[in-house]
């Protein structure tokens, strides 16, 4: 049962709660800076990085943090880390800390990060808290490496810099503008709901068939 | 069951039947928009075809897709869908790959109707969103313009329409600039009469002015458009351009050329009277005509581009609620300051 409760926590994050296609938070990084996958990853490292550590502490402390100040609280444990990540993908990757620019400092303005803390870290110990910002950051990353990916392939050809369709490719130049992120982004939420609604009505029927069976 | 000639037929009123239905309306636009269609195939030969059907043929698949399983006849039997796929392969570039004709024509459906809600739904012109995709995803091809063929060469296909898939168009040899490119970039004029009877270069369906404007007139006997939408347009865009040729006429086109040359007559009489997207009332239909025609003499001026017919409609069509809103006739029997 205990177990079970882990795996469940990671598990909603990725799929049934997913921050960006069913919550629909943190839209500005999602749609900033995805026009490469590289970015992508890059940006979903740095988020989960901050994401689990944040709650850790928020979880841990979350006894000694006052009620009333607790958004500021939250807000300096969140910039703590993301000065961390800031200077560490300054130091390793400096190509990348440069095309993200801003976005990286703007980390601690992410909903998704202080709505975790404050809906489930200062709630609940903290082995379910780093379980559940694992999951959230890992839902994150994998819907940024997805938008990533498909406006890269699109948009030069390419996935991770490699060429994939040759020379000729005719680059879609939409797709790396702003505009090619909302487009993507609103097929893949599009998509998203459509499973939704075919999942419902196939539970439905499978209700209705026991029904008539009883 | 439904008796094709019965014997007594019972009603409920109302009992006065009008014969203008959207499907007749529909296809009284493609039987007006034959003409120029005929010429894009005379001056630019199988391509023209080609293009055409690549983006019908795209723009029935996004309908057909995308209709719930009840609805799919219905919207392909009102036509609406071929409309929107020919009104946007008239507007593209006679040697544009052929995939990306399709492309255009899905996007346009796709994100110009079906996402709003389907016929009667849409914000914007349909066709004329499918261009813009297309202008902002494929800059290059979509301003790339060709000659017309030779005297003979029907069944010569442009090099670029037969482009695979995702890939780019070969490198044409022989490229001509639109009389409006000429115009702002070269300041050289093209004769009117050229531009009346085509014979230029320039999109599939702006080539010849005369035949739009024959297409129009039948529109307008069969009462399928709003004359003052087009009345107003082509009236501001002639006022416009006669200041501003008065001021420098080196510099600045004629009035006759500014009306005839580009996308002017085509977006006028085609794409901006769209129904949907243009205001219902005749002060409204004014107002949006007029802004239509400053919008593009601004940009065909002023802005970057040599023409601006597509984004002028679309900004406009963005407008098109406030308009009707503000243009509502006063409810009789009601104060001035009621709603």
């Amino acid at each position: 049962m205990k177990k079970n409760e882990f795996h469940e926590e990671f598990i909603k994050g990725i799929w049934r709660d997913n921050p960006v296609f069913v919550q629909v938070l943190g839209m500005c990084p999602m749609l900033a800076v995805t026009n490469s996958a590289i970015n992508a990853i890059a940006m979903g490292m740095a988020t989960f990085f901050v994401l689990v550590g944040s709650s850790f502490l928020v979880s841990t402390f979350r006894h000694l943090i006052p009620k009333q100040v607790r958004i500021s609280c939250f807000i300096i444990i969140i910039a703590t880390f993301v000065t961390i990540a800031d200077y560490t993908l300054l130091a390793l990757v400096p190509a990348v800390h440069k095309e993200l620019g801003a976005f990286i400092p703007l980390i601690v303005a992410n909903c998704l990060i202080l709505g975790r803390q404050e809906a489930f870290a200062s709630r609940y110990p903290t082995k379910l808290a780093v379980m559940d910002a694992m999951g959230m950051a890992s839902g994150f990353l994998l819907a940024l490496l997805s938008l990533g990916s498909v406006r890269e392939i699109l948009g030069d050809g390419a996935l991770f810099g490699m060429k994939l369709f040759g020379e000729n490719f005719e680059p879609w130049v939409i797709m790396i503008l702003p505009p090619g992120g909302f487009l993507t982004l609103g097929v893949i939420l599009l998509f998203f709901n459509w499973f939704r609604l075919k999942k419902d009505e196939f539970l439905e029927d499978v209700a209705a068939a026991e029904r008539g069976g009883n | 069951m439904k008796k094709t000639d019965p014997d007594l037929l019972l009603f409920h009123a109302p009992l006065l039947r009008q014969g203008m239905t959207t499907p007749k309306a529909m296809r009284d636009v493609l039987y007006a928009l034959a003409p120029a269609t005929a010429a894009s195939m005379w001056f630019f030969g199988l391509s023209a075809a080609l293009i055409l059907g690549a983006c019908i043929a795209g723009a029935v698949m996004a309908e057909w897709l995308f209709a719930s399983q009840e609805a799919r006849g219905e919207s392909l039997r009102d036509a609406s869908g071929i409309l929107t796929g020919l009104l946007l392969g008239l507007t593209l570039p006679p040697g544009l790959p052929l995939w990306m004709a399709f492309l255009g024509g899905f996007v346009g459906i796709a994100l110009g109707k079906v996402i709003w809600g389907g016929l009667g739904h849409n914000l914007f012109n349909p066709a004329l969103l499918g261009r813009a995709f297309l202008l902002a995803t494929f800059p290059i091809a979509m301003t790339t313009w060709v000659p017309a063929v030779s005297d003979g060469g029907f069944f010569q296909v442009y090099a670029g329409n037969l482009a695979l898939p995702f890939m780019q168009a070969p490198v044409d040899g022989v490229t001509a600039a639109t009389p409006l490119g000429m115009m702002k970039f070269e300041q050289e004029v093209t004769p009117l009469t050229n531009l009346m009877f085509g014979k230029i270069s320039g999109s599939l369906g702006e080539t010849s002015g005369l035949l739009l404007l024959l297409g129009g007139v039948y529109l307008w006997l069969r009462r399928d458009l709003d004359w003052r939408i087009p009345a107003s347009i082509l009236l501001s865009v002639l006022i416009f351009s006669a200041i501003l040729s008065l001021v420098d006429a080196v510099r600045f086109p004629s009035p006759l050329f500014s009306v005839f040359s580009g996308g002017l007559l085509l977006g006028a009489i085609y794409m901006a009277t769209d129904p949907v997207t243009s205001p219902v009332t005749p002060r409204g239909a004014w107002i949006f005509g007029i802004g239509v025609g400053v919008l593009v003499m601004l940009i065909r001026v002023f802005g970057g581009l040599p023409e601006g017919v597509m984004y002028a409609i679309l900004l406009m069509n963005a407008a098109t609620p406030l308009i009707d809103r503000y243009t509502q006739p006063r409810v009789f029997g009601r104060g001035t300051d009621s709603k």
